[in-house]
């Protein structure tokens, strides 16, 4: 129906499309250009020595490695999760519902914290076991570990194989199963000829999905992994910042690239017609307590793992922040010793004298300061976008493309970019660290205009017809018809923007200062060095930041539920 | 109708309760359904009906009574194994599968040889009128065309039952017409017994040998097409089957007859049913029940309020102290005209 829109002239798509070309032209396309031109690629190919190619294989092949088994791994948990999620009523249901949403937004700092809380040496399972059974060391050895680094992905991608898979469960027409059963197929056979298949596109485009969110993964690596562990990201980020080897860094990000827009290429192909929302609307489902026996044991093992994946990391994360913390003592008895703010309050104190030393309320008030700057650089940037893809223009088939690109393109090159394209620029040179919010505006762009384009094609062509026909010119149909139904999407991508800038890890670490932290660098600093006061503070820290995410998630989960209840 | 000797029943459905989130939906329902017999089953939406046909599928459990085929209990036996033909209102066509491999299914499921599964999936094919459609998606189908393909993969694997849920409620009107004949003509000829859920009482007139009509999770009426129509069992019936008028009054005399109404006195045909003086009763007057008169007995006074032209009569709307009445009528009479009208007693049905 868009050609019914014959009013718009190739002018206005063009004056729609040009400040967000611009914002990505100078904040993306030249920053990748710099890359592309540094690697050297187009002057003499890939010219690396030997050494040099083994640092490039090594890590690939690891990325590739630890991405199939974390994707395999998510799939067994999250087909399982969907099909009870999408299938049965039960208590709780409603709150791992709205749990799902979490990992979309929770931090990679925060992940690491959580699990650091509970399988950590110093973690709540760790220290329960060397309480009980009276061990001098920490029996269980999971972090900084490969195992380690799978964990963090399948806390990560579960929620989204759930999403995906349990929405096309959901739809799935149940007289496809039942005609099945009347023609003679027993239960296995139903699943095995009918409902897999059925279910395949869906597995598919989430796998795909899921493995390009592993293959980039920097944080979950960086964080639980160790030193020991690096896929291409975290060695880019080793290369660039350590190694100061900024040529083979580039070219593991030319790699990096390549590789992530030929899996979204393949993902754009097989996620055709799959859609998901963040707070999936699952049909009703039949009621868990009068399903048959073995029916019930099954899902409720798969709720019981589901609970320990989402929520005993985050519990033992406050838990673990608010375990008293006695200077001077060993370990000491955790978490039987009564809730303490120590660490909390240690948050405040700068006992090394260190230089860099920044009170936390200070990095809070740059990470919420950092965050409302990518909001208003999103937001307008994201409207424009949606409005000029609404046009019926050829221009929008090339565009639509590019300003997803930046989604694809991992954040670590999307940083170290930046650094190398503005180092020597006025915009670099001020104090204010500009480039951060902008970095983050990148990140967040593609997901806000994600947000708002289904909601704004949602509105049917009549309603503006009706408006234009009772006499309201086209400008009129948009302030008093459409913004106004807009308004929901728009606070909701609004929030993500802000959790995204807030969490924001990968390209933070190359642009931030030692002046201007953010929550992410500050935890990391804590994390990555030694002490039980330090722990206890990142512990703390990853706490408060956690907190502030779960504030916009519940924001986000009101806005959608009042606006159901307006429909 | 003796027919609950096993040798005359297929089907037996004995007092079934089914229970829906606390309620009742069927409440001791019994009927039965003999060999080669087309059973339609009518009811307003919600009345339970495809749910009853989940039950005889083995698809949903229920909470008393039995189903039984042929004698046999069939509680313990699951979906596959009954070799019941079900097909859906929405006709839930296999989207992954092309229409030869639809229609093909439940003959795989009995592991025959690929030979004969391509000779029985082309007669059942060409049974609805679509042999040349074999390789075609599904999903670019008509609605029509769909149907038949549905059709063809129920019949396919040789049902020992079919059993249709609305079959043709997503069609329009001139297609529904058409394929009620065509599956009345298929169902004959397969030889096994039906039962045909719809809620268009045309269908079900077209179709059946009995029709069962549900309320309330019970049986309202069970009978004839010609049973239903010209003894409608109660008032509920008469108004749900949309037979006419119906009028309450009170008998004024016995001997003859008559009965007084809204309408006025009305002189009724003798019936079996002994009724006294002064005993409330409630009577159909059918639409044809009238002729134009200048005077006489059984005749009343009213005002066109409204006249459609329907082809071979006109649907006029009488009204008379305040309440509305629709009768057939030869002739156009414009709205605020007064009629006066005769009523043909032989047309006059006591209801309980």
């Amino acid at each position: 129906m868009k050609s019914d829109r014959g009013w718009i002239s190739i002018w206005q798509s063009i004056a729609l499309w040009f400040v967000p070309v611009l914002f990505l032209g100078i904040f993306f396309f030249i920053p990748l250009g710099k890359i592309i031109n540094l690697s050297g690629i187009f002057q003499h190919g890939l010219q690396l020595t030997q050494g040099e190619w083994g640092a490039v294989v090594r890590p690939l092949t690891f990325t590739i490695f630890q991405a199939v088994v974390s994707t395999v791994l998510t799939l067994c948990i999250g087909i399982p999760g969907a099909y009870v999620l999408s299938h049965f009523r039960f208590t709780g249901r409603e709150l791992i519902k709205a749990a799902l949403i979490v990992p979309f937004i929770l931090p990679t700092v925060v992940v690491a914290s959580c699990f650091n809380s509970l399988l950590g040496p110093h973690g709540m399972i760790n220290e329960l076991l060397m309480t009980i059974f009276h061990l001098q060391s920490p029996p269980i050895a999971l972090l900084n570990s490969f195992w380690a680094i799978i964990l963090g992905h399948i806390f990560y991608n579960t929620s989204l194989v759930i999403l995906v898979v349990g929405e096309a469960w959901s739809k799935m027409n149940p007289n496809y199963e039942t005609s099945a059963r009347v023609l003679g197929a027993n239960r296995f056979q139903t699943a095995l000829h009918i409902t897999f298949p059925l279910l395949t596109p869906s597995v598919l485009a989430s796998s795909l999905l899921v493995f390009i969110f592993d293959f980039t993964s920097f944080g979950v690596v960086l964080l639980l992994g160790g030193p020991a562990f690096a896929t291409l990201e975290v060695e880019i980020f080793i290369q660039a910042t350590q190694m100061l080897n900024l040529r083979l860094a580039t070219v593991m990000s030319l790699i990096q690239i390549v590789m992530t827009l030929g899996l979204a290429a393949v993902y754009a192909g097989v996620s055709h017609g799959q859609s998901f929302e963040l707070t999936p609307h699952f049909k009703r489902g039949e009621a868990l307590k009068s399903s048959p026996f073995p029916q019930k044991i099954f899902s409720l093992g798969v709720l019981t793992v589901l609970f320990m994946f989402f929520f005993t990391p985050l519990i033992a994360l406050v838990t673990r922040s608010m375990t008293s913390y006695q200077s001077g003592s060993s370990i000491g008895i955790p978490f039987f010793g009564g809730a303490s703010w120590s660490y909390y309050s240690e948050l405040f104190i700068n006992r090394h004298g260190s230089l860099f030393y920044v009170p936390p309320y200070e990095a809070v008030f740059n990470s919420l300061l950092f965050a409302t700057i990518t909001v208003f650089i999103t937001l307008p940037l994201g409207v424009l976008i949606v409005l000029a893809l609404r046009q019926p223009h050829r221009i929008n088939r090339i565009l639509d493309p590019l300003i997803m690109l930046p989604l694809g393109s991992s954040a670590v090159t999307l940083g170290l970019g930046l650094l190398l394209a503005f180092n020597t620029t006025a915009l670099y040179k001020i104090p204010f660290p500009v480039l951060l919010p902008i970095a983050h505006g990148l990140v967040a762009l593609p997901l806000v205009v994600r947000i708002i384009q289904p909601a704004i094609d949602a509105i049917p062509v009549n309603l503006a017809f009706s408006a234009r026909i009772l006499g309201a010119d086209r400008w009129h149909v948009l302030r008093d018809i459409e913004f106004p139904l807009l308004k929901q999407p728009v606070i909701v991508s609004s929030i993500f923007a802000f959790s995204v800038s807030l969490g924001e890890f990968g390209a933070t670490t190359f642009l931030n200062r030692p002046d201007y932290p953010t929550i992410p660098i500050v935890i990391y600093r804590f994390l990555t060095h030694p002490g039980q006061v330090n722990y206890g503070q990142a512990m703390a820290m990853s706490t408060i930041l956690m907190v502030l995410c779960i504030l916009s998630i519940l924001c986000i989960q009101l806005t959608d539920q009042t606006n159901r209840e307006r429909k | 109708m003796k027919q609950n000797t096993s040798a005359r029943t297929a089907l037996k459905v004995d007092k079934l309760v089914k229970f829906y989130e606390g309620n009742p939906l069927l409440n001791g329902l019994s009927f039965i359904v003999g060999p080669e017999e087309i059973v339609c089953l009518l009811g307003p939406s919600g009345s339970g009906k495809s749910t009853l046909l989940r039950i005889i599928a083995g698809l949903e459990p229920f909470e008393r009574g039995s189903v039984t085929w042929q004698g046999n209990d069939l509680l313990k036996v699951p979906p596959e194994l009954r070799s019941f033909g079900l097909m859906f209102q929405d006709y839930a066509l296999f989207p992954h599968l092309n229409v030869f491999e639809n229609v093909a299914f439940g003959l795989r499921m009995q592991h025959i040889s690929e030979t004969t599964i391509t000779q029985r999936v082309n007669r059942a094919l060409e049974r609805v009128g679509m042999l040349g459609f074999a390789k075609r998606k599904v999903q670019k189908l008509s609605g029509g065309e769909q149907q038949r393909i549905a059709l063809a993969r129920t019949l396919a694997p040789e049902p020992k039952m079919i059993m249709l849920d609305e079959p043709l409620g997503a069609l329009d009107r001139k297609l529904r017409e058409q394929l009620t004949q065509e599956i009345r003509q298929i169902l004959r000829t397969t030889g096994v017994p039906a039962i045909y859920v719809t809620h268009d009482q045309e269908e079900a007139f077209t179709l059946a040998d009995r029709i069962l009509v549900l309320s309330n999770g019970r049986t309202s009426q069970i009978g004839s097409p010609e049973d239903l129509y010209n003894h409608p069992a109660t008032s509920w019936m008469a108004n749900f089957l949309g037979l006419g008028n119906v009028i309450k009054g009170v008998v004024l005399s016995i001997q003859p007859l008559i009965v007084r109404t809204v309408l006025g006195d009305i002189r009724c045909p003798p019936q079996r049913l002994k009724q006294s003086v002064d005993a409330n009763i409630i009577i159909l007057i059918r639409p044809d029940g009238v002729e134009i008169a200048h005077k006489g007995k059984n005749s009343f006074r009213g005002v066109v309020e409204d006249c459609v032209f329907q082809g071979d009569h006109y649907r006029t709307v009488i009204r008379v102290t305040g309440e509305s009445f629709v009768f057939n009528l030869p002739d156009k009479h414009l709205p605020g005209n007064e009629v006066i009208l005769t009523i043909n007693e032989e047309k006059v049905i006591f209801l309980k």
